[in-house]
């Protein structure tokens, strides 16, 4: 078997940006280049990354909408809550199942409402004449059927416009029907991307959910798991980890969540994020309401899960806990050594590129590190500069118009309710120890110098560096995966995981070593041109006699 | 249990919409526009719409899926959408120079009152338009009807747009085959050449959605109906329009603007509307019927009276666009099966009579409703089980809740490949869907026929 014995030499970022730019008009081409740079490696200053800025028209961008971060990322996989949408048919069509957001409802009385749509249809007599009434009319009906514990009313386009009030609905309809009933301002228009929908649910899941439950649960060590939604059944994954450690998890923000885990999750002691952009926000308020640290942790790698294991060990200082996560780390990594050193040969040297999401394209280059693979080009569809360059940054960030139409709720210490977990001695001398609360260093301090940075990358920018950088593979979405394999360069959906997975923790690594190394190795790729198109000379004829 | 909180009670809902067999207009409107050789398709509204359009062909195509956005913010919701799609038709024939760009709205557009045909001729006064290019548009409010009437508005559009009046005759047909797979748009070109009818396809998306894998990456694949020859399509002869609901608007457009006759047909799904087809074709090309098609449909004859014992009285529950459902229904009709529930989500008066009408011989009553959704569909299953489900992806929460097979047909199939390479119109379609039907019936009598009943040939 052929293996490359180095990577290639990387392209010259400089060169790059201006072939990405080149066809622009001037103003879009200026715009454009202040959302890529080089990185600058390890000891490098980090570089400013414009991201969070509009999309421009006519670009074949990668991005969704509020309505897509709000209810299909951080609702939709929460299986006991009916998720109404008001507004015409498609969105909450195109949001029905299509995100891969698995849960375990195989307990007997467990509800699971996420296999259903649930939309108002509206029609243009409700354009017209307001859709208030036919909401109200459907949220009864749901209850009358379902009778779920909460309905979440999601607004679509045009329900800002013509002023129907979601939010004044479901006072109406939690007073009237004795369940929980909250509206989440989320048209598709508002913000510049997915990220704005994230936000607008944090922040309702903190309004009308978190803390409505005093009951603690049970169990030691109690965490609550953020930004982890379940895709391929990564939480499962985790869940296994966790169990197997000892460590109690309290609520999941969202994957294979429930309601009541979201109402009792301020009891927990510790908040671990995962995907920083989407659930930062739920993570910093339930600190300044309830005294609940937050450390980031990835457990996308088998070497970034045990880190993330003994993280949440140092974080409770307690011996049987440490003892216990590195007798599960010593159990499970043989597996993982054994599934690596038979890939690596046929994955060392190869190159990637990841643009996805607002956490994975950086979480995912632990693994391509682990497969020996390069990442020459990265960036997210929807982060803000904190998740390039690290929230050292976000006293520094500038809100601007559309940042700010996005509400920012006032929290403040719950009066009752409030515990620190810690002292803030205790979270100096932990700082002191390595273990930092409250921070994420974002992608570029990862990424190797020279390689490339750039934000809400399009179409067009795609197939320029697939031609400059030929890379083994690239990992994006459903909406960029045959395009760029009609040019021979595999893709692997790293919002879907092409319907495989888990990819978190120990078993997903191992799950993804094999399916990476499948994809830059597998043979189709040698049957792209037929044997008479490499050799179009006819140089000889049967001669039948 | 999938779907374990469908009671089998039926309560009349007035506002609530569970489980759709519909989704929104400009998706239907971005398939339509993808069948013009050279096309971009744009959408008039926030980024998401455009997203989701492009992955739900894309999940059930397998193919790349192109289209571009306005990209609206708050700003433009509020001030209107005019300087994001000027600069968007500056960027699009500035970055990916296509033929055409044909733009749809939204229901935020709509809603806001944006006129597209407006901002399109500024664009082109202002010279972002470059000569020879064109930027069509439909209106395509999400809130009325549904993708069927998203593509058949987007046709609308074509005509509208490109079409030119010189009062002279081509010679040719115009057929508009309706929100069909790219395999039956190649299917319907194939019976027209068999029978030499000179024909315009409007749109034709084979070639488009159905593309080669070559190492190069084609934006606009060589493929599609060719600006020239929509130009042209006021100087048919005639238009024949497959499907009232997608392929209507634009004949009747054509028969009353540019004098152009027109019939309306159903889909040639199964055998007597793929008759009814062919019939029409020969009476415009004004020969006999060529004996290759005769001999394709007497192979259809021949396979379901050879395999007749398992067609017949088989209950069988659809879910899916009017137009198929009308073909559909006949052609189970016509096999001697039992179609008793039958769901659409796009709404239109005609619907229920025609199924009604179809359905009069059947000896028994049939649930029918447009619109209506798959929660309804699947109640009305718990209260008379079917033997077989006919529908897209989503019904399979159903057959495997309830334990029934499913044929995957219509819009989106999002788990299985095949129908944008294998036509399910004409008479191979109907040989390839009956033998769907078959194969998923007999699959299931021989997983369910006790060891001692098990039987070899079938």
């Amino acid at each position: 078997m052929a293996t490359k014995s180095k990577t290639k030499p990387l392209v010259d970022p400089e060169d790059a940006k201006k072939a990405l730019v080149a066809k622009y008009p001037a103003k879009v081409g200026r715009r454009r280049a202040q959302q890529m740079v080089a990185a600058p490696g390890a000891d490098g200053d980090i570089p400013e990354v414009t991201s969070n800025v509009r999309t421009i028209p006519g670009i074949l961008s990668m991005r969704g909408c509020t309505y897509a971060g709000c209810k299909g990322v951080v609702l939709g996989p929460t299986r006991d809550i009916v998720n109404l949408v008001h507004g015409p048919i498609g969105c909450s069509f195109y949001a029905w199942l299509t995100r891969r957001n698995q849960t375990d409802a195989s307990a007997p009385t467990a509800e699971n409402f996420m296999n259903y749509a649930f939309s108002t249809d509206m029609q243009d007599n409700d354009i017209v004449f307001g859709g208030e009434k036919k909401l109200k009319a459907a949220i009864r009906e749901a209850y009358a059927i379902f009778k779920p514990k909460a309905i979440g009313v999601f607004a679509t386009c045009p329900v800002g416009l013509i002023g129907d009030d979601v939010h004044s609905v479901a006072r109406e309809m939690k007073e009237e029907l004795g369940i929980n009933v909250f509206g989440f301002s989320c048209e598709g228009y508002k913000g510049v991307s997915q990220s704005a929908g994230h936000h607008i649910a944090n922040n309702g899941l903190f309004k009308h959910i978190i803390g409505n439950d005093d009951t603690n649960t049970g169990g030691k060590y109690r965490i609550n798991m953020l930004g982890e939604y379940n895709i391929g059944g990564d939480a499962f994954e985790i869940e296994r980890l966790f169990t197997d450690c000892g460590i109690t998890l309290v609520s999941s923000f969202s994957g294979n969540s429930t309601y009541d885990q979201f109402a009792t999750s301020h009891t927990a002691d510790l908040n671990v994020v995962m995907c920083h952009r989407s659930i930062n926000y739920v993570a910093e308020m339930m600190e300044t309401k309830f005294g609940i640290p937050w450390i980031k942790v990835n457990f996308i790698g088998a070497d970034a899960s045990a880190k993330s294991l003994r993280k949440i060990a140092a974080y409770f200082e307690d011996k049987a806990l440490m003892d216990k996560v590195e007798e599960v780390i010593a159990r499970e990594m043989p597996e993982v050594e054994k599934a690596l050193a038979e890939v690596l040969p046929r994955t060392t040297g190869k190159t990637a590129m990841l643009f996805v999401g607002g956490s994975r394209a950086h979480h995912y280059q632990e693994l391509f590190k682990e497969l020996g693979m390069t990442t020459v080009a990265a960036g997210y569809e929807f982060a803000h500069r904190d998740d390039y360059e690290g929230r050292k940054v976000l006293p520094s960030i500038k809100v601007d118009a559309d940042s700010r139409n996005i509400e920012e709720l006032h929290v403040e210490k719950d009066p009752e309710r409030y515990r620190a977990r810690k002292s803030e001695e205790d979270i100096k001398r932990l700082a002191a120890q390595g273990l930092t609360f409250k921070d994420y260093e974002g992608m570029i301090p990862e990424m190797d110098k020279n390689t490339l940075i750039i934000d809400d990358l399009n179409e067009h920018e795609a197939e320029r560096l697939i031609e400059l950088y030929k890379p083994d593979i690239f990992c994006a979405g459903i909406k960029e995966k045959y395009g760029i394999q009609k040019r021979g360069v595999p893709l692997k959906q790293l919002h879907s995981y092409d319907y495989g997975g888990p990819y978190a923790g120990f078993k997903g690594a191992v799950n993804f070593y094999v399916e990476i190394e499948r994809m830059v190795n597998s043979k189709i790729w040698g049957y792209v041109k037929a044997p008479w198109q490499e050799n179009p000379e006819l140089s000889a004829r049967y001669a039948w006699e | 249990m999938l779907l374990r909180h469908t009671p089998t009670e039926i309560t009349e809902r007035s506002a609530l919409v569970i489980n759709p067999a519909k989704t929104c207009q400009p998706v239907g409107a971005m398939y339509a526009a993808l069948g013009i050789e050279g096309c971009l398709p744009h959408s008039h509204g926030s980024q998401g719409c455009c997203s989701y359009h492009r992955s739900a062909l894309t999940r059930h195509y397998k193919e790349p899926v192109m289209a571009a956005t306005s990209s609206f913010t708050e700003g433009s919701s509020v001030f209107g959408g005019q300087a994001n799609l000027l600069q968007a038709i500056n960027n699009i024939f500035t970055v990916y120079n296509p033929d055409v760009i044909a733009v749809h709205t939204t229901c935020l557009s709509e809603t806001i009152g944006d006129d597209v045909p407006q901002i399109a001729e500024k664009a082109r006064q202002e010279g972002k338009v470059p000569a020879g290019k064109y930027v069509i548009n439909a209106s395509t409010p999400s809130y009325v009807g549904s993708h069927v009437t998203g593509f058949s508005n987007m046709c609308l559009g074509m005509v509208k747009g490109l079409a030119v009046k010189t009062g002279k005759k081509n010679g040719k047909v115009n057929i508009i085959p309706g929100f069909v797979e790219p395999s039956d748009m190649e299917e319907i070109k194939r019976l027209a050449a068999e029978i030499g009818v000179p024909i315009t396809l409007f749109p034709d998306t084979s070639g488009v959605l159905n593309g080669p894998l070559t190492g190069k990456f084609r934006m606009f694949p060589k493929a599609g109906t060719p600006v020239e020859a929509l130009k042209g399509v006021g100087e048919a002869i005639g238009t024949l329009a497959m499907g009232e609901w997608a392929s209507a608007d634009a004949a009747r457009y054509l028969d009353s603007e540019f004098k152009v006759p027109c019939r309306v047909l159903d889909l040639p799904i199964g055998l007597a509307a793929t008759d009814r087809f062919i019939d029409a074709l020969r009476k415009i090309a004004g020969v006999a019927v060529p004996e290759k098609i005769e001999f394709e449909r007497g192979q259809l004859v021949d396979m379901i009276s050879d395999q007749h014992q398992y067609f017949y009285g088989k209950k069988v529950a659809l879910a899916g666009d009017p137009d198929q459902l009308i073909a559909l229904t006949e052609f189970l009709v016509s096999m001697d099966m039992l179609p008793i529930h039958i769901v659409t989500g796009t709404p239109g008066k005609k619907f229920e009579g025609r199924i009604r009408e179809l359905t009069k011989d059947m000896g028994r009553p049939v649930n029918v409703r447009g619109p209506g959704d798959m929660f309804l569909l699947h109640q009305w299953i718990k209260n008379e089980p079917v033997d077989l489900l006919i529908g897209n992806t989503y019904m399979k929460y159903i057959a495997r809740d309830e334990d029934i097979p499913l044929v995957r047909h219509g819009f989106p199939i999002l788990d299985r490949v095949g129908h944008s390479y294998f036509p399910t119109v004409g008479y191979k379609g109907g040989l390839r869907l009956a033998e769907k039907i078959l194969s998923a019936l007999l699959d299931r009598k021989d997983r369910d026929s006790p060891e001692s009943s098990f039987e070899l040939t079938l």
